[in-house]
Order: structure tokens, then sequence, then C-alpha cells
């Protein structure tokens, strides 16, 4: 409880504040604007760096309608916000029921002594209904209770497809304002759906947002798929496809469905992932039992190759800088991990404890790296310092793989698989997210069996 | 490096149309893998093959020489994270090789598998290593190298879906099929 300093500022600034418009959204055919502005900077935060937090409690209205009660999509709104906040685990949800009656707009000044004695640190207000041409009007206010001040402000409008992500977007102001860190709500995963029997398993892309909602599949499942990773943009998929029975990375255009095979080699292709600035591919080529690592100019299909030896060298990942990439080889005769600059020179080992290391992933904060681990016949999902300092392991089971981070850098999702019997029964393969401090473990909800998972930047 | 297999790329691509039925065919094939690692290449199995490649495909020539392939042996089979032929795996490749000298028309793909316990891009490298390893000794052994197309499976493909050791060592395998 002593990490949740609070609003201890005695700051007096007004609440009339002048509002500081961001544009943050365009829908397909409806521009949505939401602006937000913060009041002061003097409020204390939350430090999430280590251990377990106590969530913040924080109570969030049913937002209202034009006759000060709450409306149909107004409660919608607060629920989605809800929900984003309490999967953190940084916040809880002060009840509802509870509630003592909120303002019946945004732009009345909560009773602050009706609420403080409820715990809550926050209190998000708003208002949100359709107007005559079937809109969404949304404003919102965060207020800190302590300090009886206006935190955030913020409103726009969206068509009815963009009800989820202004929600997110909301959820995302209160998450920036009490943790100090950047959000990641208004998100997207990218991932493969599993179903059939085991030994002619039928895999397809799929997308949802990141609370499972908006789900659609991007593949038909004819030619088994792998490894989706988004760009930069979030507006393409990367991923291994066996068209033709010819594993092979392709770029998939998300808005149109249109697919294009990344250039035609002799050998396999596979492992792609985007460098920060989406121009190059990064990615593995094997051929003749050796797997090196390429870079592939995404503008001209040409490859440059990284790594050259008789080992397996794949799973790459960029820096978040573009400076260096980090891999797993087999060149010292265990699977393990290495670092080296973006042009293949200085090649470092990183990982030296027991077991073998697997699919690093650079943190988007540059400081740690994720990785897969195995070791005595458990697998592991695990965090380390760039140097290789500092191991974490942060989740375990019969089969972890392939963690995949939040924008934030603080959460990581992966898939889990639980052994399969003699005669296919079991082999459960759900995605699951995790905080890296280790707390907080979640199933992520899924229509079918998920694996592969690759967190979204922030949308645009 | 690149270049110079491009000819071996450009023979795989003329196959395309019949990978689907070949892939499906492999897997039924490996079942009855263990029954006989008796026969050698015959005579009468030669003649049974050219009939196959010659009568542009007659469907039923075609399964003999996968009952052929399935009776010298088309699977092969490694040790955890290695590629190393064993004196068991050279055997039998010493009869594929036979077997693809008899019936000099015939042109195979091989697809490299690894079992359940490592990470799936690793795995798709490590089957390709095992592809090519098989590979490498039947030209080793007279084949010529463009009479087979190579692909990787990774962990994508089990033969035996339990998460055990028995099934994790039939999973490791490489699996020669006609292509």
């Amino acid at each position: 409880m002593d990490m949740m300093i609070f609003g201890a500022s005695a700051n007096t600034v007004s609440g009339n504040a002048l509002w500081r418009t961001l544009l943050l959204s365009f829908f397909a055919f409806m521009l949505f604007i939401i602006s937000a502005g913060t009041v002061g900077a003097q409020t204390q935060r939350l430090d999430i760096t280590e251990g377990q937090i106590a969530p913040i409690p924080v109570a969030i209205a049913e937002f209202t309608g034009p006759d000060g009660l709450p409306s149909e999509v107004g409660r919608q709104i607060s629920q989605i916000i809800s929900d984003d906040l309490v999967s953190s685990g940084l916040f809880s949800a002060v009840d509802s029921a509870a509630f003592i009656k909120p303002p019946e707009s945004p732009s009345i000044r909560p009773n602050f002594s009706n609420w403080s004695p409820l715990g809550a640190k926050g209190l998000l207000v708003g208002s949100a209904f359709l107007d005559a041409d079937g809109l969404l009007q949304i404003e919102f206010v965060l207020w800190d209770i302590v300090s009886q001040r206006n935190i955030t402000e913020g409103g726009g409008s969206a068509n009815q497809s963009g009800i989820r992500r202004i929600a997110h977007q909301i959820a995302d102001f209160v998450y920036q304002e009490f943790t100090g860190d950047s959000p990641y709500f208004d998100t997207q995963v990218v991932y493969v759906s599993e179903s059939g029997p085991r030994d002619r398993r039928v895999k397809r892309l799929a997308i949802m947002d990141q609370d499972g909602f908006n789900h659609k599949f991007l593949t038909s499942g004819l030619d088994l798929v792998l490894t989706p990773r988004f760009s930069p943009t979030a507006h393409e998929v990367a991923y291994l496809n066996y068209f033709n029975d010819e594993p092979n990375v392709y770029l998939l255009d998300i808005a149109s469905g249109r697919t294009e095979r990344l250039g035609s080699f002799p050998g396999m292709t596979f492992a792609p992932r985007f460098d920060p600035d989406g121009n190059k591919l990064i990615m593995s080529l094997a051929q003749d039992g050796r797997t090196d690592i390429f870079q592939m100019d995404l503008r001209t299909q040409s490859l440059t190759q990284l790594t050259r030896s008789a080992s397996i060298d794949t799973s790459p990942s960029f820096a978040p800088d573009g400076s260096r990439v980090v891999f797993n080889s087999d060149r010292g005769g265990s699977q393990q991990l290495y670092v080296m600059d973006a042009n293949g020179k200085n090649v470092k080992r990183i990982s030296f404890r027991k077991g073998r290391y697997a699919t690093p992933v650079w943190s988007p904060r540059g400081d740690i790296i994720a990785f897969t681990k195995m070791f005595k016949g458990e697998f592991f999902i695990g965090v380390m310092n760039v140097d290789g300092s500092g191991e974490r392991l942060l989740a375990r089971g019969f089969l972890v793989e392939a963690p995949t981070w939040a924008p934030n850098g603080r959460v990581l999702m992966y898939f889990k698989q639980e052994p399969v019997s003699n005669d296919g029964q079991g082999g459960e393969t759900y995605l699951y997210r995790v905080d890296i401090t280790g707390f907080n473990e979640r199933r992520v909800s899924t229509p079918a069996d998920a694996s592969d998972p690759a967190w979204s930047p922030l949308l645009q | 490096m690149i270049k110079r297999l491009l000819p071996l790329f450009a023979a795989s691509l003329l196959l395309a149309a019949c990978e689907t039925a070949s892939t499906s065919s492999s897997d039924g094939a490996s079942e009855v893998q263990s029954s006989s690692a008796t026969a050698a290449a015959s005579s009468s199995s030669t003649a049974a093959t050219e009939a196959a490649t010659s009568s542009s495909e007659a469907p039923s020539a075609r399964t003999i020489a996968e009952n052929q392939l399935a009776s010298v042996g088309n699977t092969v089979l490694f040790g955890f994270d290695s590629a190393s032929l064993t004196d068991a795996a050279q055997a039998t490749l010493n009869r594929q090789a036979a077997f693809m000298q008899a019936s000099p028309t015939l042109r195979v793909v091989i697809g490299g598998h690894a079992d359940e316990r490592g990470t799936r891009e690793y795995n798709l490298a490590l089957g390709e290593r095992r592809a090519a390893a098989t590979r490498d000794y039947l030209v080793a052994k007279g084949v010529n190298a463009a009479r087979v197309r190579i692909i990787s499976y990774g962990k994508e493909r089990p033969v035996a879906v339990g998460s055990n050791d028995v099934s994790w060592a039939k999973n490791r395998r490489a699996v020669t099929a006609l292509n």
C-alpha cells in the first residue's frame, strides 16, 4: 500500500482547464476526435516497477445520456473501461452498486465528501449517447478524489463501430494518468487460431482487440500459417505461409486482405520481424541444413546476410532503436541467446544459466529481453537484462512459448499448451498474459485454441 | 550460394501440382514403415515404377511406387535435437538410394520433422537440417540432387500425437515421399 502514493498535490489549478486537442483516430467513414487535457503535473504517481502492487481503487460511473441518467451505450462504455483497467492488475473497480449517485453530467463537479469514504482514489464520469445521426457523442472527466482536482478530460465522437475503441482510449488516459506509464488498451493482437486433429492441425491467422473482442479470421485455413508479426503501423502482418507446400515469409495487408510472397529463394524463409521503421524485415533462411539470419529491404526484396555459420540462427528481434538484434543460435552446442549489431558484427552470447533459450524479443522500452526457456522438461517465459543479467522467470508450464510485448513493455502475452494423450485428447492451447512483475497471469479469451500471439503497437 | 540452387527450386515449382497428394500419402505410408524393412528394390518393383512414370501418372501405378518406397522404409528417425544419421537410418537410406537408382525418373520430397519439445522456429530449422542430412546422404549414394526436394514441417505434423517420449521419438523424423 505504501506504493500507492497518489494525489498529494497542493497545486490548486482551476478545473476549467484549456483542452489540449489530440487527434487520435480516424475510422473508415468517420472522423473521431478525442481531446484531453492534463491539469497540472504535480500528481504523485504509483511506482509500478517492482513487486506486487495493491491495485488502485477507481470508481467508474456509468456514462450518462442527455437526461442525466445512465444511457445504454454509456453503461457499455463504462464496462469496457472498467474491464480494461482491472485486467491490468493495477486497478480495482469500486463496486458500482455502492455508488453515490454520480453527477448527471461531466460538467458538474462531484460532491467529493460522498466519494472519499468509498476508498476510491479516482472517479471517472462521463456522458455518452447516440445523436440523431446515430453517432456516438462522448465526454469524460477524470477526477482525483483526494486532491479534488480534475486530472484529465476529453471528448469526441465516433460511428458505432468505433465505440469500443473510444472506450479503450479513455481507459488508456486513466491508465496513463495514474501509472505514469504509456498505455496499451487501444491495441490489437494477431495470432494463430488452431482447430482439428493434432496430426493435421488447421491453422488460421486471426486478429482481435487486446480484450478479445472484434475477432476476425484473416486466412481461410487451407494453407498452414505460423508466426504472424505486426508492422510498426499495425497495418501489415508478416507471417510464414505454406502456400503450395513452399514455406515462405508473406506480407498481409490487413485492411485489403491482400497477401504477397516476399521474394523467391532456394530454401525456406521464416521467423520474420520488422525493424522499428517498418522498412526492413529480419528473418531466417534455411538452406542445406544451415539456418542463417538475413535482412530484407522491403522495397527491393533484396536480402543481406547477417550471420554466417553452420548452426541454426533464428528468431531474430530488433532493439527498439534498430541498432542491435537479439537471436537464438545453437552455435555453442545448445540453443542460447546472442546479441549482435544490426550489421551482424560483434556477436555476443548473453544467456549463461542452465537450460536452452529461445524466441528472444526485445522490450519496446529497450531495457530487457523476453524469452522462452527449456529446462528439465519444463518450459518457461522469462525476461533478462540486455547483457544477460537479472534473469526472472514469469510463467511456466508443460509448454509455454512465444512471448510478445504490449507496446508499453509492461505486459507479456504468450501461449500455453497442455500435454496431449496418445489418443489426441487434451492439448488445450490458449493465450495468456502476465505482468512483467510475474503477477496477474490471465487467460486471453479466444473462440478456439490459439498460439503464436503478436501484440500490436498502439493503434493510430 | 543463393543462385546455386536455383535449378532445384525451379524443378520444385513445376512439380507443385502433385504436392497435395504426396503430402497426404506420406502420412499413410509411414504407418507401414515398420512392417517391412525386407525388400530392397527388386526388378519387379523397378518395372512397376517405370510403369508409374511412363503411363502419365496412372494413380494405381503411383500407389504401387509409394508402397515400394514404404516397403524399403520411407522414414528415418533422429535423436533429440540431432540431425545425425544413425546406423539404422543409414541402412534405410541405402535402400532408398537403391530404389531411386532403380527408378531413375522418380522424384521425391523429403519432409523433415521435429518433436514438440522445442520452440516453433528453431524446430522449423531443425526439420530442415534433418531433411537436408537425409537428402545429402542419398546424393552421396549417387542419387541426382535435382530429383530430391526437401521441406521442413518443424513440429507442425506429428505422426504420433501423445506428449510422451515414445511419441516424441517417432516424430523426430525425415519422411521420403514421391514428389
